[in-house]
């Protein structure tokens, strides 16, 4: 019977081990609909200001920004690294990495040479193991990341930019797809991309206090802060949907387990009782 | 019916609030601003103080912002918060305590640094306690 009690005992703690993860699972899914809605809220403010910021630029044409500048050729470039703070999600943050590295070798190969800012802890456990130059990092944003805690992260980038240190920089987060699939992405975050120059249908300006020029900067400080903000909200989804997913295969795949366990035991069980019957009736008939 | 115009609060982390004011006042960097309807278009950076609305019913809503901008348009009004929580849910003993280390940090400062930080910290928890001291006096 020594056979039939341990495996038992495993199937008991399987049990327990699928309890965790079931639970585990129900957790992410509530945190992904809450980080979705957060997703959605963070929107409005970086569109308002994306409006207004390229009115401003199509107004007072003579006034570049440095994060406006055409894009200079790209000696050192820098990326943000989004990931999250804790692990069993999945492959969400080996996936950011994988394609991080293939990004990394492709600069490497035409001589642009990386720096890193992490937000999130494994990425920073990440660039511990891998090496590679981290400027600032941030962890422990928590379920709910405050814009306040990115602030200094962002400006350490952004006044390397300002100081030619870095000829670009990029976020790398992941994009919540769906539930099911989240897709690693490396965006460019300055030079400031995707702002159309279309001519404006007729001439209007705003009353500026003081000037244009303070405006239109702590517009776009602001603007790149919202948007480091969103991908770091985006990629909070993201996590909570990947670990759903993981722990749920998890549950099932331990209620595999214990199936498969429990048909092991139940043989061994009679096995027991056969040889038990077999013993008595060998035995009686010796007598 | 009263002339009205559009107001949207929103800061990063969320809308705010979002409806038709007869009027609107905020602390803009030079001064305080009135925001009536068909204001001309207007844009300007604001200190933190609160921002007031005032609805076709002549009820005002206070928000307290600790800065942001104010993108005006003849139709709408748009605060870009910086941090914007409720006015009723700041807590003053938050402020005080905040504005008593913005001083003790004042009266140690060692480095230029740590010096404007501070006053920034004594300018906002100052901004802070007006509001909650213009909304005591509407109560009571």
């Amino acid at each position: 019977m020594a056979a039939a009690k341990e495996i038992r005992t495993k199937i008991a703690s399987i049990k327990s081990t699928q309890k965790i993860t079931g639970a585990m699972q129900m957790v992410a899914a509530s945190k992904m609909r809450k980080a979705q809605d957060r997703m959605a809220a963070s929107k409005p403010y970086s569109e308002k200001m994306l409006q207004v910021i390229s009115h401003l630029a199509r107004a007072t044409p003579e006034y570049r920004h440095s994060f406006m500048a055409v894009e200079r050729p790209h000696k050192r470039v820098g990326y943000i690294v989004v990931s999250s703070d804790k692990g069993l999600c999945g492959g969400l943050n080996s996936n950011l990495f994988r394609r991080l590295v293939v990004d990394i070798k492709e600069k490497r190969a035409v001589g642009t040479e990386p720096a890193f800012c992490t937000i999130g802890s494994k990425a920073l456990g990440f660039f511990k193991r891998f090496g590679g130059d981290v400027k600032a990092q941030v962890t422990n944003l928590g379920d709910k990341p405050h814009i306040e805690d990115l602030i200094g992260p962002v400006k350490v980038m952004l006044d390397a930019f300002e100081a030619k240190e870095l000829d670009a920089i990029y976020v790398a987060s992941n994009e919540f797809v769906n539930t099911m699939t989240q897709r690693p992405m490396i965006r460019q975050l300055v030079p400031i991309v995707g702002e159309e120059q279309s001519a404006m249908p007729y001439h209007w300006d705003y009353i500026y206090e003081p000037d244009a020029r303070t405006v239109l900067d702590a517009l776009l400080t602001r603007y790149i802060e919202s948007l480091v903000y969103q991908a770091v909200v985006e990629n909070g989804a993201c996590e909570q949907a990947s670990r759903m997913v993981a722990m749920k295969s998890a549950s099932d795949n331990a209620g595999d387990l214990i199936s498969e366990l429990q048909l092991v035991y139940n043989k061994a069980r009679q096995a027991a009782i056969t040889q038990e019957i077999s013993e008595i009736v060998s035995g009686a008939a010796a007598v | 019916m009263a002339m009205t115009i559009h107001v949207d609060i929103v800061s990063a982390e969320g809308a705010i609030h979002s409806g038709q004011a007869t009027m609107v006042y905020a602390t803009a960097e030079l001064g305080e601003v009135g925001i009536a309807p068909r204001h001309t278009a207007f844009i300007s950076r604001l200190k933190p103080g609160d921002v007031r609305v005032e609805n076709e019913q002549g009820e005002q809503e206070h928000f307290y912002v600790s800065g942001g901008m104010l993108e005006v348009q003849p139709h709408v009004v748009t605060v870009l918060a910086d941090t914007a929580i409720r006015a009723r849910d700041l807590d003053e003993a938050a402020a005080l305590d905040a504005k008593r280390r913005a001083e003790e940090a004042l009266a140690g400062h060692t480095a230029q640094f740590e010096y404007a930080k501070a006053q920034a910290e004594l300018a906002e928890a100052i901004a802070q306690l007006r509001a909650i001291e213009k909304l005591r006096k509407m109560k009571g």
